[in-house]
């Protein structure tokens, strides 16, 4: 904690103040940074928070439990189908649902494809973040194959809010099986090129290494959670800690780096990559003929008390806190957001750095605004 | 009714555009053979160099994104070159939501564009406000209370193909209009009031 206490500086008259956003590109979204520099060098980073504010938190309590699936989906965009797992999860828990085995073993493979989309989509924008716009076309160009499996089946490219309390909105397309295994040896073959055209770049690694270290007991602290805790050897993967679904039938691995620089959590998210494609295979496989949905009746009612489901997302944990009084719509319900926790140890992690790492901090730190104020 | 001047777009047939009011209104205008002659080179440089702004709020951003990449290649349409800053960009993509602590930056950007400047409002929280339409007291419903909006492109979010056709609406409603001819409309109303007055 004392690290923590630390970080409050006097602000002294000779500070130069600058606002980067909130419409700034390299921000990913609508965030406010209020910079204290002294120099070139970066003494303080305030967030604000805020610009893109919708109120879904309150918004889902004149919702029923069936239409704050389709809410989440819009908190954080890049893993909206994890985000959905985590609301039917909680249904399905309260409700003590027995899901059938397909259908666990589709979300599975569904929320490793998302995880993959999400972990290229980020790899493209911190490319071109770090001066580096090739990184973009070759990202994008490998996600749309992943976006191609998801349109097949749901009709829809990045929001699809396919999980619904009790299992999924209909059964997957019949080619799902084969066109997932297909990526899985197409992604394989790809991924040497991303370690060439970005992880040995000598110009990259100068700019990563070494920049905006975070120790373990600061990442706790804060609460950083997903690839950005695991950059510092925060062993914080829900999978593993608390499996949900049927990720304790799965083999994987857990990365972890020890140095909790901009590059180790670069390399974690590079790796993830890799046991994303291990997950599907193994679980495509399994995916057993059967019903894509268990019988639920159309207005859920959960019973009086408060429940509480963690997922992991592509950005880290992903909490979810309902207080419910018997009726059909919750009395409270609560997200606990990756983003939120992971944007404010930025303060401690910039402090020192020169303001054009200030990018390369934030863009390794992966964060999706809409999530942060949902 | 039918306009008299078709405006060509690459790749795509004048039949498959559905026609609209305002670009009939804008063809009523008319103007002298040469004005309208310079116009329409103008307008032909104009709308095959529309820079946007970088401008994404939330989901609708990545499938602008999408828009860009080398399946859907933007830069076919002449508009791939992003400007971070309002000053160098012709068209405002509204990509996502706007609250209320958001529009007046909004506004401030819309303002410091230079003319002549468009808005595409992409998606339906831009359109109408979308899923955050009930229930909430963050969301402006709908971009159009707070910037003029020449395309509306719905989806939740829009495919990039969407917001290509959005676009080339937007071009051919480029085509159609007159920087030069807009100022003889002018003039005619100047005369028109002379005209009252002298009454």
């Amino acid at each position: 904690m004392s690290e923590v206490i630390k970080n409050y500086i006097v602000r002294e008259n000779e500070d130069y103040i600058v606002n980067m956003g909130p419409q700034h590109p390299s921000t990913h979204g609508v965030l406010r940074l209020e910079l204290v520099l002294s120099g070139e060098t970066v003494k303080q980073v305030v967030p604000h928070i805020g610009y893109i504010h919708r109120g879904i938190e309150k918004m889902c309590e004149y919702d029923t439990y069936k239409q704050i699936v389709h809410l989440t989906d819009r908190m954080d965009y890049l893993s909206a189908h994890i985000n959905n797992e985590a609301v039917c999860l909680l249904v399905e828990n309260a409700l003590e649902i027995e899901v059938p085995e397909r259908v666990k073993y589709i979300r599975v493979v569904l929320d490793e494809l998302t995880r993959i989309a999400s972990h290229q989509l980020w790899w493209s924008a911190y490319g071109m973040d770090l001066g580096a716009l090739t990184a973009f076309f070759y990202g994008m160009r490998d996600r749309e194959k992943i976006l191609d499996i998801f349109e097949e089946s749901f009709g829809s490219r990045l929001l699809h809010s396919f999980n619904t309390p009790g299992g999924l909105m209909h059964d997957v397309h019949p080619n799902f099986q084969k066109h997932a295994m297909e990526f899985v040896k197409y992604f394989r073959k790809k991924l040497p090129e991303y370690k060439q055209l970005l992880t040995d770049n000598v110009i990259f690694r100068n700019r990563t290494q070494g920049i905006g270290v975070m120790s373990r007991e600061t990442a706790i602290a804060y609460g950083v959670t997903g690839p950005s805790g695991r950059g510092s050897g925060f062993s914080c993967d829900v999978r593993k800690i608390a499996p949900y679904g049927v990720y304790d039938q799965l083999e994987f691995e857990q990365i972890l780096y020890e140095q909790g620089d901009s590059f180790a959590r670069y390399m974690v998210r590079m790796k993830e990559m890799e046991q994303s494609l291990n997950i599907i295979e193994q679980a495509v496989d399994k995916i057993t003929d059967g019903p894509f949905t268990a019988k639920v009746k159309p207005i859920i009612k959960l019973p009086e008390g408060e429940y509480y489901q963690r997922v992991e997302t592509a950005r880290g944990e992903l909490g979810v806190y309902v207080v419910s009084d018997g009726k059909k719509f919750p009395y409270r319900v609560r997200f606990r957001s990756p983003n939120f926790s992971n944007l404010f140890v930025l303060n401690t992690i910039a402090r020192g750095h020169l303001i054009a790492d200030l990018v390369a901090i934030s863009g390794s730190l992966d964060l999706v605004i809409p999530d942060i104020d949902r | 009714m039918g306009l008299k001047k078709k405006p060509k777009i690459k790749s795509m047939k004048y039949e498959e555009f559905k026609d609209n009011e305002t670009l009939e209104l804008l063809e009523q205008l008319g103007g002298d053979v040469i004005l309208t002659s310079i116009d329409e080179i103008l307008n032909w440089g104009r709308s095959n160099s529309i820079w946007p702004l970088t401008f994404a709020t939330s989901c609708c951003g990545i499938e602008m994104m999408a828009a860009g990449d080398p399946r859907f290649d933007f830069a076919r349409f002449g508009i791939e070159v992003y400007r971070a800053t309002p000053r160098q960009a012709d068209v405002i993509i509204v990509a996502g939501t706007i609250n209320h602590k958001m529009a007046p930056v909004l506004k401030r950007l819309y303002d410091q564009m230079a003319e002549p400047k468009y808005v595409i409002a992409m998606g339906a929280c831009a359109v109408s406000g979308g899923p955050f339409y009930h229930n909430t007291y963050a969301v402006v419903r709908g971009v159009d209370h707070i910037i003029p909006v020449d395309v509306y492109v719905p989806g939740c979010p829009p495919r990039p193909e969407a917001l290509l056709y959005g676009v080339m609406q937007l071009q051919r409603k480029i085509k159609v209009s007159g920087l030069l001819t807009n100022k003889v409309k002018k003039d005619k109303k100047k005369k028109n009031k002379k005209e009252d007055n002298e009454k």
